[in-house]
């Protein structure tokens, strides 16, 4: 019989591994990782956020992303930076400033280290809520999304002339990412939140002849890194988050190797 | 035969920087226009603004109200990671256009890469499988940014041929883009002549002869030329590669 909490640990880490693929394959297809990055990077100014109006921190963390995508979205309009540029600047000013803030506040004592690699042994109930709520509501909004944004993916300019409405598109996406950025720090942490959306996306390309498949197994990939994570940490008493993303690479690497399926 | 598109005096003014000056111009229901000019001239701007994906600074543009326009992109930046068939690729118009797929390959002649993977085309492919998309929707103005970019010269004039041809079959207005008039010339019944504001336009042998398009064209190639001296340290190795002084690397 499982542990309580590695039942937890395991049917979080899929329900996010179940998220990130779909997602992660538009982040790889639309070169967002940069993105992914400063979005994930925003969530301990989410948690000084959370802390100080006495709310929920995932809550906390959810708002400050989409304060965030909002801004990175407008801004990205002007265009008065480069891209990376400017991710750069959002992206390591909001770490540090969640930081900086988290020092502030004296009678606050964070797990620094859970936030930044993930605790997905230390997964409540209300977090299984928080992923499959918050996680189903992203999966809903990008299946809706999934013919516009894979027109915009291919041209821009293309789907406007077609008749795509691209800006409020694009707007609902990254609110989307953003929610999922959310939804996922709780597994594997801040700083490893892109990896889990970027590598099993990867990897899956290589057997996927259409977007759809690419998708679907990007997930399935992904609850194999879940699980195989797990295991390791299990045995091995390994940092979990990490070992994760460990397992995620190896099957990447794997994948590298093994005769190829699809262009 | 009525307008399709009617612009006039348009300004478009980018930061401090103008791109185009008053620039009018109208399309008829037949009618292949070519806009011609150097790199920066503005004619992938006034491009959008007649797609109505960018708004002039000033100026009217008039498109027939119910018209359906085919556009073909300069460009296509598909990430290698993006799995997508060329069947795909057409498909995405839309669910009623899904039968249309097959017989628009094989009026531009690519009918054999319907299930090859758009990455792994050809440049002159790629510019076929485009001009497919862009015949999708049955348009009455098909909009051509460079249709011949990425392609060979012997593959350029047989897509300026294909684009005639399918003019003519379909009674449909063109506009496309070009840098190059030479090639266009046989394919075109309207050129103007673009560098910022209209510099001539007409027929094409008109605009060739046109004071104004050989002082934007012609002179500048005749001045290079007559600039050029041969330097006697400048030789070029058998690979002709340039090198300048002592003995070639190789």
């Amino acid at each position: 019989m499982l542990d309580d909490f590695l039942l937890r640990a395991l049917l979080g880490g899929f329900g996010v591994a179940l998220v990130a693929g779909p997602f992660g394959s538009f982040v790889v297809w639309r070169r967002l990782a940069y993105f992914g990055d400063t979005l994930a990077h925003s969530a301990l100014l989410g948690v000084a956020f959370g802390f100080l109006l006495r709310i929920n921190l995932t809550l906390g963390i959810l708002v400050i992303c989409q304060l965030l995508a909002l801004l990175l979205f407008c801004s990205q309009r002007q265009r008065l930076l480069a891209s990376d540029t400017l991710l750069g600047i959002l992206s390591h000013g909001a770490l540090s400033l969640g930081l900086v803030a988290l020092a502030f506040m004296e009678d606050v004592r964070v797990d620094l280290i859970a936030y930044l690699f993930g605790d997905i042994l230390a997964i409540s109930t209300s977090d299984l809520w928080w992923i499959f709520g918050g996680g189903g509501v992203a999966l809903l909004g990008l299946t809706l999304l999934w013919k516009s944004l894979l027109a915009i993916t291919i041209h821009e300019d293309l789907a406007r002339v077609e008749g795509v409405p691209v800006d409020r598109i694009n707007w609902t996406f990254l609110a989307l990412i953003a929610l999922t950025v959310a939804v996922m720090m709780k597994v594997v942490g801040l700083l490893l939140v892109t990896s889990l959306l970027i590598i099993p996306a990867a990897t899956s390309r290589r057997f996927a002849g259409n977007p759809e498949i690419m998708a679907i197994s990007a997930s399935l990939i992904g609850c194999l890194s879940v699980g195989g994570g797990l295991l390791g940490s299990f045995y091995y008493d390994t940092p979990t988050g990490p070992s994760i993303v460990v397992a995620a690479c190896l099957i990447f690497v794997l994948s590298l190797v093994s005769p190829k399926k699809a262009g | 035969m009525d307008t399709l598109l009617d612009i006039t005096n348009i300004d478009l003014i980018i930061g401090q920087r103008q791109i185009l000056n008053q620039v009018s111009l109208q399309l008829k229901s037949d009618e292949i226009l070519t806009i011609i000019g150097p790199n920066g001239a503005g004619k992938t701007s006034l491009v959008r603004i007649a797609l109505g994906l960018l708004q002039p600074t000033s100026g009217q543009v008039i498109r027939r109200p119910d018209i359906r326009i085919g556009y073909m992109p300069q460009r296509l930046h598909l990430d290698p990671t993006f799995p997508v068939t060329v069947k795909r690729f057409l498909s995405m118009v839309g669910k009623k256009q899904r039968d249309q797929v097959v017989p628009r390959l094989q009026e531009v002649g690519a009918v054999h890469v319907l299930d090859v993977q758009m990455q792994s085309l050809s440049g002159g492919e790629l510019q076929r499988v485009l001009l497919a998309r862009a015949l999708m929707r049955d348009p009455d103005l098909l909009v051509l940014d460079e249709p011949v970019q990425g392609v060979d010269v012997h593959g350029q004039t047989e897509l300026y041929q294909l684009i005639t041809r399918i003019r003519e079959q379909r009674q449909c207005a063109v506009m496309m883009v070009s840098h190059d008039l030479h090639l266009v010339m046989a394919a075109t019944d309207r050129v103007i002549c673009l560098n910022q504001h209209i510099c001539c336009s007409g027929t094409p042998e008109a605009v060739t002869n046109d004071p104004a398009y050989l002082d934007l064209f012609g002179p500048q190639t005749v001045k290079q030329l007559a600039v050029y001296s041969h330097d006697p340290n400048h030789r070029h190795d058998n690979c002709g590669n340039c090198c300048k002084g002592g003995p070639c690397a190789r």
